[in-house]
């Protein structure tokens, strides 16, 4: 819902219009903070964080779950959860099928379970491509249903998330998403779950304020953009030029609103360390 | 002077209209009896189908009426020992929120709601009834200190949304949303939501989660301010209107929706015109859905609580 987050080049991941038309449609990308430009291919391998300037930019979800699972560990949940248009909201449906066809994916979530260096975790990812990753019906229910599948098989639960917010196609009942993931998330917690919470640019509203911001540990990407109201809302509120690193992961680690800044290529590594520091038992002596 | 909204503009002319006639009538040899009562049965019908048919937005306009009733209106006419505690010991007292201890016919509750000031000087105090990040602590910790206490949580709800402001953003305005909504799930004491004026957003649900959730009669609830939503579809705030109803605010298509649980009536005219009979609507409500909630075991509460929230959403077949 809240667009304006794009207007900013310094943090934003999504391609400006310049470097769009300046590079073949698909082969090229553009960094979207120093301008360098490199092979698609070549990028993905460096899971879109640029080699020069350490911008991070959007990653897939599936090329999220393919770099943080052990091969072949993964298993998705609820593939059968469609999107309706519950209030007959004008063109939301054709929104709904453009933007299926050009990500491949049903909604803006893939939620499921895996391994992570040998560590069964259920797992949601959120995916920015789609509608901003807005939280309607079926983000939701996929959500709150995988923190429950992590409940009911005592494993931890870890969440990337990125979001405009609401899903404002589907009103209330996107707003009463919040309650019910973090409800979900209450449920887990009071039965002794170990969620982590990574969020990713960017992560606004109603995601940021529900289960995002849930985590027993909460994480974010470098540059990431997090917040309950966007920039623009915010500037035109308090009638005031806002610091160029407001609401960034930094900025929010510089707050108290994080426990850390963790970079890409050191994800894997440092969420395996957190699942093995609380499976390990036993005593010192 | 009341103020007076655009929809209910041919009443208020043919009441001043029936004045005249009457004034006229009594200081001249004309008399206008007869026309008088003509009109008045005009005006009982053009009364009932004004306020038995009101459009999204006009509800948008009686919730939003600056002498709509808030929190404290009906704290004061429905409880007794009433005390308003403040501060959410972490930073400050949020005058957008009000919290404290009452008893609801004798018995112990807690109250917390959103507060939004009569006149302008009120409104700036009260930050408009939009909280910051400690409104939402200090609800939290009084909701903690119901749970410790086995006192019933009432809720009233009544803003246009959480503060978009830099220093809110700074202390965690979505953290103390989300803490509120994922606490209020699993309190082991009966809560009771109702939203009396604008529930507006994030900052309306972090009040509102419980085991019912009720709305006036003229009430709004909404993810999005239809002003807001225009801006974003079509470019356009101006087209509020229509987003009004496309957003499906009112109480009638959210329980149709199945996001509130009841809607409780308004008088004639709306809740604005008489504050006392409006309340004692209120409290039957209350009333009501505590006595329902007071029989059931705790572990009962949470799990119907949780079934509530786990059903709403909606998908295709
Ligand atoms: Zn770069």
């Amino acid at each position: 819902m809240l667009k304006d987050f794009f207007s900013k080049k310094k943090h934003a991941s999504k391609p400006s219009e310049e470097a769009k038309q300046d590079i073949p449609e698909g082969l090229m990308l553009k960094c979207s903070d120093c301008g360098k430009i490199y092979y698609r291919e070549e990028m993905r391998k460096q899971l879109y964080v640029c080699p020069n300037c350490g911008h991070h930019h959007q990653l897939p979800s599936d090329e999220r779950i393919n770099n943080l699972f052990d091969e072949g560990s993964f298993m998705e949940y609820d593939t059968d959860l469609n999107t309706g248009n519950p209030l007959g909201f004008p063109s939301y449906t054709q929104k709904l099928e453009k933007d299926q066809l050009k990500t491949g994916l049903k909604e803006a979530v893939v939620t499921g379970e895996g391994t992570i260096n040998g560590f069964r975790t259920a797992f949601a990812v959120m995916d920015s491509r789609f509608r901003m990753a807005s939280m309607g019906s079926v983000v939701g229910e996929k959500i709150s249903r995988a923190i429950e599948k992590a409940r009911e098989a005592n494993i931890p639960f870890i969440i990337f998330t990125a979001s405009g917010g609401a899903r404002m196609q589907e009103g209330a009942l996107s707003l009463m998403q919040m309650a019910k993931t973090s409800a979900a998330v209450q449920r887990f917690r009071d039965a002794g779950g170990l969620m982590i919470s990574v969020m990713t640019n960017p992560t606004y509203g109603g995601v940021s304020a529900s289960f995002a911001s849930l985590g027993d540990y909460n994480f974010a990407e470098p540059g990431a953009l997090i917040g309950f109201a966007g920039r623009r809302v915010v500037e035109e509120t308090i009638r005031e030029k806002l610091p160029e690193d407001f609401q960034t992961a930094e900025f929010l680690l510089a707050h108290g609103q994080l426990d850390d800044v963790i970079n890409r290529h050191d994800m894997k590594k440092y969420l395996t360390t957190i699942l093995d520091i609380h499976q390990a038992g036993g005593n010192v002596s | 002077m009341k103020q007076v909204l655009e929809f209910e503009k041919p009443v208020i002319a043919l009441r001043e209209k029936i004045a005249e006639l009457k004034t006229f009538t009594k200081e001249s040899d004309l008399d206008l009896t007869e026309e008088i009562v003509k009109l008045e049965t005009r005006l009982e019908k053009l009364e009932n189908d004004i306020y038995t048919n009101l459009k999204p937005w006009d509800r948008v306009q009686m919730a939003r009426h600056a002498e709509r009733p808030t929190t404290l209106d009906y704290v004061e006419q429905l409880f007794t020992d009433f005390l308003e505690f403040h501060g959410d010991r972490y930073y400050g007292d949020d005058a957008a929120i009000v919290a404290g201890i009452a008893k609801y016919k004798g018995r112990p509750v807690t109250i917390v709601g959103h507060q939004r000031g009569k006149t302008t000087k009120e409104n700036i105090r009260r930050n408009f009834g939009m909280p910051h990040p400690e409104g939402f602590r200090k609800a939290a910790r009084h909701m903690q200190q119901a749970a410790k206490f086995g006192r019933p949580i009432i809720c009233f709800i009544d803003t246009k949304g959480a503060f978009p402001g830099r220093a809110a953003e700074e202390r965690g305005q979505s953290e103390a949303i989300a803490r509120n909504l994922m606490e209020m799930s699993g309190f082991e004491v009966p809560i009771i939501c109702i939203v009396i004026g604008e529930g507006g957003s994030g900052g309306a649900l972090a009040l509102g989660v419980g085991d019912r959730l009720l709305m006036l009669e003229n009430s709004t609830f909404s993810v999005i301010s239809p002003e807001g939503a225009a801006s974003i579809l079509w470019k356009d705030g101006g087209k509020a209107k229509e987003a009004a109803e496309k957003l499906k605010i009112t109480a009638p298509d959210l329980k149709e929706l199945g996001v509130i649980d009841d809607i409780i009536p308004e008088i004639r005219g709306g809740a604005h015109r008489d504050l006392a009979s409006q309340a004692e609507l209120v409290d039957q409500a209350i009333t009501e859905h505590l006595s329902q909630l007071e029989k059931l075991d705790k572990q009962v509460l949470l799990e119907q609580r949780w079934e509530k929230y786990s059903n709403i959403g909606s998908f295709a077949k």
